[in-house]
């Protein structure tokens, strides 16, 4: 806008002058008002960050989701009744987009230019976030965490103020495909994928080591629920090892529908549909004793980048529960919420990073610098820096067994396109003591 | 894991046995595929045509398509799931939510329908259509709006019988079961009973029926109530082992809908007849053109049947204006 | 500011199109000093509520005027915004032209769905057309290589020009961002549709489209080719759903299928039947509604003690409840409750009244409640 403000003075001294100079003192005191300037951030004050997020609240795609912000929003309130970060109280502003884009593209301006929130934290979905992706970084807020895997997060030429988090899907379907063509190489794969990114991504990563191993690929549309024709498909087409990138409300439903057809192949469900406490407790309430829940899921093979609600006695999962205990509102801790915790833990780790007066730069930049290195509840590091705003860089492969999981591989990273797939090596320490991170502001 | 007939894959150049035992697997399975795929619509079609069976009621009794039969059907699965997870049996809930759909259906005509009925029909629908976005937001308040699952009182298995599979379940049996009781009930309702004559007059002509001495209020709150509880069992029947949300009959509202014009609106059987069509063809669409064209799928239908056939393909009425 | 447009309304004499003219100029001068008097927020708020507006008036011709229901308007406008999109993503196309040309390709969209629609009556169109409007999104994720599948088709918008910048700072002194710019080519877009319907609305077209919602047979009577009307009317209210769906793909950036879910169309309904059906101020203050009622109900709800996740079903809730309510207590919605009053004299109107027929929600029938349906 700079650049426009001589020309302004020249029409301003002209002719209109007048009429300019009046109109701007009739009007100009009621308008926007522009951006607060000087030492005082947008959403941030001396005792407070004001952050927002959009999640699907109702509709069709409310169920599950309209979990995790809940969890997000319990992990703060913990961090605040332990003082905040650096003083100030963090609050967390969640609006129902019911995950359409139109929709998100007015909450996310209620969000910033109403609401005058810090940065954007979590937002979801693919198509809805894209919606406003364009606009956060024109106004350059900080636009952290997107809850999903898609690709489009991860172009901090184009777009500097957003960053991914988890795995994107592409990444895991690299090291799914590797894993399986690996230990599995006579396997007759078929693939069953969400008819969105999510499906599109995984394809592309698994069949870069699957390529002849795929025999079917079939896909279902969010929202019609009867699978059973494409999960007859993939029986028909001899496929004796499914590979799902799916929810996990159609992990439940294609379980159901390969019971009506007496399709019983390996199940590999990539890390979002597997989620075995919510699916177990789906499927065992279906039929009195005829699914025994969580058991029909033995077996079933998995990737993990963050330790479920299953495996109790993880030290994070630990700290979620007691988190959720005291915070949290009605029902219980599920993975969604945890997710949604977990993504809360980052951003105070990045505020704390960004010093203890943040602005929505230095937050990005801090982001950038020492994002690598946060030491986190995820498994895999994030890939965070000056030339990518991509999140964790890989999935561990495990095996679903009883209430709990059992490893089959260490933790492998990579990254997009030809990556090559490694070992990590880093550990997790664990959560710290008092379940607050503790990062050193950068310099 | 891996099959041992599976076809060797890279430079397989013989006609080795495996190779023609793959053929010949392939071909079955493909065979296999059909049946499934074709067995499934008939259970889904099931389904619709209860959903059908509830629209056609209401329409012989009122000429009003009710749009918010769906959330109705709904919100009295949800009341028998609240029952069955505070420990009642199946039974109990599916006995409680039938009462519930006919205390409901009677309700919504007596409150609210009645003083539309009879006036323009565009104010009907649009009435319909505000209790359909009502019903379903006020159960995502009161039930939440998280996938739950319901259960089913029978078997969820395919029956496998030498070797070809089955794609039915016990369930899918019942479901069929009950549609098919449904409407051998309602013909006779309509045919054979004085209560069905009263209904059939009283939506033909409600001045001429009043005159005779039929209690045309009351036939048409018995209409509502009636068509309201075969709605709940359509809702009952959807959810049976299957995940519940607040949006799950969003779909076979359309679906249910085709099912009831291609039957013809006003015939039990053209209801079932077309709930069953739809089934098999969005199933055999779903499973070999992609599960995104299913919607398109029904509206292909619907404008089709509209447009060559507008009565439908089992109505008795001589004239029908669409 | 729509009593007010409405106030001004009554007291300017007859030539339809004179006095149309002036009311737009008059309410261009409204919109220009709300966009100016009010923050990018609500500037944001506007544009939202310019493309619901658009829609609305279509649909309310279509629905109001000539008695034919749609549930179908949000496939519509997905017609308008992937056309938008195609068309913008070019780089080439002037986003007027794209505009205009995605007003076009939803007509002729119009065309073969209102010559379907035209055979059909209340119960069955409204259930045709609802079919259109879950079936239609399934082909932006069939033909992803075309309409970007689920994820949907960025749009790049028009950047506000430099000019435009200079002149809103030069008259205003305000700075111009993009909120202000869409705001603007949404509200001018609106009163250009507005403009143009209520002339078509007060034209011979218009009196047959009602003489044929009131009574088909003696329209028919009377020479009225009552399908070619028909069709044409769909085709006026499609080209506006284009329209309105071309603003939404400049306004949102994004052309994706869960934008145009049945809940859209469901809403537009919502829209001109709580304004008051056939009438094009109705139609501007149901959108109004759209978009100002979700964040007042959600507000209220979180006060009462809702969760967040209960508080958001509310704005459906309110959605339903309303509906149902101003259908049963006074079915010529908000515009139908103002004239009402207007008309609260002894002396009772009579339909061949000139004055009042050539208003552009004026009811020919001797009533004030809107009688919308054909009867059989």
């Amino acid at each position: 806008m700079n650049k426009h403000i001589g020309r302004r003075d020249l029409l301003r001294a002209g002719g209109w002058g007048l009429a300019a100079a009046t109109a701007g003192s009739l009007f100009g005191a009621c308008g926007a008002g522009g951006r607060p300037g000087g030492s005082s951030e947008v959403g941030i004050t001396g005792n407070t960050v004001k952050i927002g997020a959009h999640f699907p609240l109702t509709g069709v795609a409310a169920p599950g989701y309209s979990d995790i912000p809940t969890g997000t929003k319990a992990y703060f309130d913990y961090v605040n009744a332990h003082g905040g970060v650096n003083g100030r109280k963090i609050e967390y502003i969640f609006r129902d987009d019911a995950y359409n884009p139109s929709n998100t593209s007015q909450v996310v301006n209620e969000l910033v230019l109403q609401d005058q929130v810090f940065a954007i934290v979590g937002g979801l979905g693919t198509a809805p976030h894209s919606a406003v992706l364009d606009f956060l970084n024109s106004e350059g807020v900080p636009d952290l965490f997107v809850s999903s895997g898609s690709l489009l997060w991860d172009q901090p030429k184009k777009n500097p103020y957003t960053f991914g988090w988890q795995p994107d899907y592409e990444v895991e379907g690299k090291i799914i495909g590797r894993y399986v063509h690996r230990n599995m190489p006579n396997a007759r794969v078929g693939l069953f994928l969400q008819d969105d990114d999510f499906g599109d991504d995984g394809e592309k990563g698994a069949r870069a080591y699957l390529g002849d191993q795929v025999v079917a690929a079939q896909r279902y549309v969010s929202g019609n629920t009867d699978v059973a024709p494409q999960i007859a498909a993939l029986q028909a087409a001899g496929a004796d090892l499914v590979l799902g990138f799916n929810v996990p409300s159609y992990t439940a439903l294609s379980q159901l529908a390969s019971l009506k057809l007496n399709y019983r192949p390996q199940w590999f469900y990539s890390n979002v549909g597997s989620d075995p406490a919510l699916v177990g407790s789906l499927l065992s309430r279906f039929s009195k004793g005829e699914v025994s829940g969580a058991s029909m899921l033995d077996g079933v093979i998995t990737t993990e980048y963050l330790a479920g609600v299953e495996e109790a006695d993880d030290p994070w999962v630990e700290l979620w529960q007691q988190v959720w205990d005291a915070h949290g509102g009605e029902g219980e801790l599920t993975n969604f919420r945890l997710y949604g915790m977990a993504e809360a833990y980052t951003f105070v780790q990045t505020l704390q990073a960004a010093g203890p007066d943040p602005t929505r730069d230095g937050l990005v930049a801090a982001l950038e610098k020492v994002g690598a290195e946060l030491q986190g509840p995820g498994l895999a590091p994030f890939r965070y820096s000056g030339d990518s705003h991509a999140g964790m860089a890989g999935v561990k492969v495990s095996r679903l067994a009883g209430n709990s999981t059992e490893k089959l591989s260490p933790v492998f990273v990579t990254d997009n396109g030809k990556a090559e797939i490694t070992e990590y090596t880093g550990r997790n320490p664990g959560p710290p003591p008092n379940g607050i991170p503790s990062v050193e502001p950068v310099g | 894991m891996v099959a041992p007939t599976a076809v060797p894959r890279g430079a397989a150049t013989t006609m080795s046995e495996p190779l023609i035992e793959g053929i010949a697997g392939r071909n079955r399975r493909t065979m296999q595929q059909f049946l499934n795929v074709a067995l499934n619509g008939l259970s889904q079609g099931a389904i619709y045509a209860a959903f059908a069976l509830a629209l056609v009621l209401i329409w012989r009794s009122t000429r009003i398509i009710n749009f918010a039969q769906g959330s109705m059907g709904m919100f009295t699965t949800y009341i028998a799931l609240a029952l069955i997870e505070s420990g009642r049996s199946y039974w109990v809930g599916f006995a409680v939510a039938l009462l519930a759909g006919l205390l409901l259906g009677a309700l919504v005509e007596r409150l609210v329908i009645r003083r539309v009925e009879g006036g323009p029909e565009l104010n009907a629908v649009i009435v319909t259509l505000g209790l359909f976005v009502a019903l379903q937001a006020l159960a995502a308040i009161l039930f939440g709006a998280t996938y739950r699952s319901f259960p089913a009182p029978f078997g969820l298995h395919g029956f496998d019988v030498g070797g070809v599979n089955i794609a039915l379940t016990p369930f899918n049996l019942f479901a069929i079961g009950a549609v098919v009781v449904v409407m051998l009930a309602l013909v006779a309702l309509f045919r054979f009973t004085d209560v069905g004559l009263r209904m059939r007059a009283s939506a033909f002509n409600q001045e001429v029926s009043r005159l005779l001495g039929v209690p045309v209020g009351r036939m048409l709150t018995l209409g509502w109530a009636l068509a309201a509880m075969v709605g709940s069992l359509s809702g009952l029947l959807i959810a049976g082992g299957s995940l519940v949300f607040p949006a799950y009959m969003d779909a076979v509202i359309v679906y249910g809908f085709v099912a009831a014009v291609l039957g013809g609106l006003d015939s039990p059987v053209g209801a079932v007849v077309g709930g069953l069509v739809m089934g098999m063809t969005l199933s055999v669409v779903s499973g070999y053109l992609g599960s995104e064209l299913v919607a398109l799928a029904a509206l292909a239908i619907l404008v089709t049947v509209l447009l060559v056939r507008p009565r439908g393909l089992f109505s008795r009425t001589a004239v029908r204006q669409v | 500011m729509v009593s007010l447009v409405a106030g001004v309304r009554r007291r300017l004499p007859a030539s339809t199109l004179g006095r149309n003219l002036l009311l737009v100029l008059a309410a261009l001068v409204v919109v220009v000093l709300l966009l100016e008097l009010t923050d990018p927020f609500r500037n944001s708020q506007l544009a939202t509520m310019s493309y619901y507006a658009i829609a609305a008036a279509g649909l309310t011709v279509l629905t109001g005027l000539n008695g034919q229901i749609s549930l179908g308007h949000g496939a519509l406008m997905a017609v308008g915004a992937y056309a938008m999109g195609l068309l913008l993503n070019t780089g080439v196309v002037p986003f007027p032209l794209a505009m205009l040309a995605a007003a076009a390709v939803t007509a002729v969209v119009g065309v073969v769905v209102g010559a379907a629609a035209a055979r059909l009556h209340g119960p069955y169109l409204a259930g045709a057309t609802l079919a259109l409007a879950i079936g239609v999104p399934g082909l932006a994720i069939h033909f992803d290589g075309v309409f970007g599948g689920e994820q949907g088709l960025q749009i790049s918008s028009p950047r506000p020009p430099d000019w435009f910048a200079d002149v809103i700072y030069f008259l205003f002194a305000n700075e111009a961002g993009s909120a202000k710019y869409f705001a603007y080519i949404g509200w001018l877009t609106l009163l250009a549709v507005l403009l143009l319907l209520s002339n078509l609305v007060a034209s011979r077209y218009g009196r047959v489209w009602r003489a044929i919602r009131d009574d088909e047979v003696a329209a028919e009577l009377a020479g009225v080719p009552l399908g070619r009307l028909r069709v044409l009317a769909f085709v006026v209210s499609a080209a506006c759903a284009g329209l309105a769906g071309a603003v939404l793909g400049i306004v949102v950036r994004l052309a994706a299928p869960s934008g145009f879910t049945i809940v859209l169309s469901l809403s537009l309904l919502t829209a001109v039947v709580v304004g008051g059906l056939g009438s094009l101020g109705g139609a501007l203050l149901g959108s109004a509604l759209l978009v100002f009622l979700p964040p007042a109900v959600t507000g209220l709800g979180m006060q009462a003690g809702l969760t967040g996740v209960q508080a958001a079903q509310l704005a459906p809730l309110a959605y339903g409840v309303v509906l149902v309510t101003v259908m049963l207590l006074a079915p010529g919605g908000a515009m139908g409750i103002a004239r009402a009053l207007w008309h609260a004299r002894p002396r009772r109107r009579f339909a061949q009244q000139p004055a009042n027929t050539h208003r552009m929600d004026e009811e020919p029938s001797t009533t004030d409640a809107t009688e919308p349906g054909g009867r059989t």
